[in-house]
């Protein structure tokens, strides 16, 4: 075991406080002393038995460095941590108080290999032993993650993986450029994707190395590369940054500076498709998107073309039901117009005229048919009348026209003297007659004269 | 920088007059043009997605710029 003396390991811990008392008596004075009591039959006190072990260890083991894995571990709200370091066939209590865990570059759990390097001491309140840890780093592969995280906490803490940087990815790319590995089954993973849900694209292979030396800076150069092109050729929409699984050394390329400042400082909107979905890189921190495999990262980049037609067959559909709807209102209602009262007023209204019009006319046409009825009768009256009146038809009958020799009809014998001639007109022929004797009505009366 | 996007305009300006249409007071007239204009839109878009063909290269930067080779899967 190392015996440096304990001032000298102190040194490189000049802060650090002791916690645990120590005597100042050298090792030798005390193997002697305990053989005596044991000899000499004195009795310890429990106490006295602890503090004298506790002693022998911090003396026998200066501050030590110890490999192990961390179980039982627990953060005490006092802010002291509590664990086992253990091995294959042993173990070991160990704490870590909470001045010197705040300094820790990593986050202790279960299962962790990690180095302590600390002071065996006994505890001596309880009699157990432990291992007061002073300082502690990840065992082997744990550097790897002791450097992620180292990384990330510088990067979140510059900004780079601030949301509200995060630019949103376009919808309909027209170009899609993709760092990948040009040879690698990723990138055809990608490209078919692509082709079977929106081959409306031009996709635009940026190559790079995707793990091994110079990784990291083939890849963060094909980035730049691309944005190179965008900003002084032909604007790129979206860029894939990937590769397919691995172990994490394989994609440790992606976990480095050069590629995340490149991400940063990409103007084209990234997706990062790093490995399977459980990995998670700084790659994946910094872009503006995260896509869980590379063929997620397709799907994420373009839309289903597909799924838009149908969209847009429906929009059409719409876009034909509403105007055949808006026809329909408009002609309906044309035709209420058309059928309403205020245009039919002057149709009814002449209706109503042409009505009245009919119903005089008929009125008319009744009169008139009446009244010449009416003339033809009285005509017709008259005529027969007439006609009884005609004097020929009474000279038929036998009575005969007198007239003086004058002409003058004789209505009254006074008209005519006895001798007179007059002329007798007959229903044929005529006489030329004396009057002999004529006999005078008064008041119908007949008064014979003459002779 | 994001470029002007036909597609996505196009997309955009037929929802916008399909809405038009179905929600507000508009005239015969202007709804013939809405429409006449709706269905070219449609058409156009169908015919963009539906006749694509999947275009790939392969981009190197050299000095001189960049040199682009056909990409072969």
């Amino acid at each position: 075991m190392n015996r440096k003396s304990q001032s000298e390991q102190l040194s490189f811990f000049a802060e650090a406080p002791r916690r645990s008392r120590s005597r100042k008596s050298p090792p030798e004075e005390k193997i002697s002393q305990a053989e005596e009591r044991s000899s000499s039959a004195e009795v310890y006190t429990v106490s006295q038995l602890n503090s004298e072990i506790h002693d022998l260890l911090e003396t026998g083991f200066s501050p030590i460095w110890l490999e192990g894995e961390i179980s039982n571990f627990r953060h005490h709200t006092s802010g002291h941590m509590y664990f086992t370091l253990k091995d294959e066939s042993a173990e070991i209590d160990a704490v870590m108080f909470s001045d010197l865990n705040e300094l820790l570059e990593f986050d202790p759990n279960d299962g962790q290999k990690v180095l302590a390097f600390g002071q065996v001491t006994l505890y001596e309140k309880r009699g157990k032993y432990q291992i007061e840890v002073q300082q502690m780093k990840p065992a082997g592969i744990g550097k790897l993650q002791l450097e992620f995280e180292k990384l990330k906490a510088r990067l979140q803490a510059e900004g780079l993986f601030d949301p509200d940087i995060k630019k949103p990815i376009p919808r309909f790319p027209e170009r899609i450029a993709i760092v990948t590995s040009a040879e690698a089954a990723a990138l055809r993973d990608m490209l078919k994707i692509i082709s079977q849900r929106y081959p409306a694209v031009e996709v635009l292979v940026f190559p790079a190395k995707v793990q091994g030396e110079g990784a990291a800076q083939e890849i963060a150069h094909s980035i730049r590369s691309a944005n190179l092109y965008h900003q002084t050729l032909k604007p790129i929409d979206t860029m894939i940054v990937g590769r397919g699984g691995g172990s994490l050394e394989d994609l440790w390329a992606f976990n480095e500076e050069p590629v995340a400042r490149a991400l940063f400082d990409s103007h084209i909107p990234t997706i990062s498709a790093v490995g399977h979905e459980v990995d998670v890189t700084i790659a994946d921190f910094v872009a503006d998107l995260r896509a869980p495999t590379p063929t997620a990262a397709a799907q994420l980049a373009v839309p289903d073309a597909h799924e838009i037609l149908l969209i847009l067959h429906e929009t059409y559909r719409r876009l034909v039901r509403t105007q055949k709807l808006h026809f329909d209102q408009c002609r309906m209602r044309l035709e209420l117009i058309l059928r309403s009262r205020g245009l039919h007023r002057p149709i009814e209204r002449m209706r109503e005229h042409q009505q009245s019009l009919d119903h005089l006319e008929d009125l008319l046409g009744r009169n008139t048919k009446q009244k010449l009825h009416n003339t033809h009768e009285r005509a017709h009256t008259l005529l027969q009348r007439l006609e009884s009146l005609n004097p020929a038809k009474v000279l038929q009958r036998g009575f005969s026209i007198v007239e003086t020799s004058e002409g003058k009809p004789v209505k009254s014998a006074k008209q005519v003297a006895v001798g007179d001639h007059v002329k007798v007109t007959l229903h044929h022929g005529r006489l030329i007659c004396d009057v002999k004797a004529k006999e005078e009505d008064s008041y119908g009366t007949q008064t014979r004269k003459g002779a | 920088m994001r470029m002007e996007l036909k597609l996505e305009k196009a997309l955009e300006r037929l929802e916008e007059i399909v809405q038009q249409l179905e929600q507000q007071e508009v005239s015969l007239d202007d709804s013939l043009k809405l429409f006449e204009e709706g269905v070219k839109l449609a058409d156009s878009v169908q015919k963009k997605l539906s006749e694509a063909q999947l275009r790939i290269k392969k981009v190197v930067s050299e000095a001189q710029g960049f040199r682009t080779e056909d990409f072969e899967i």
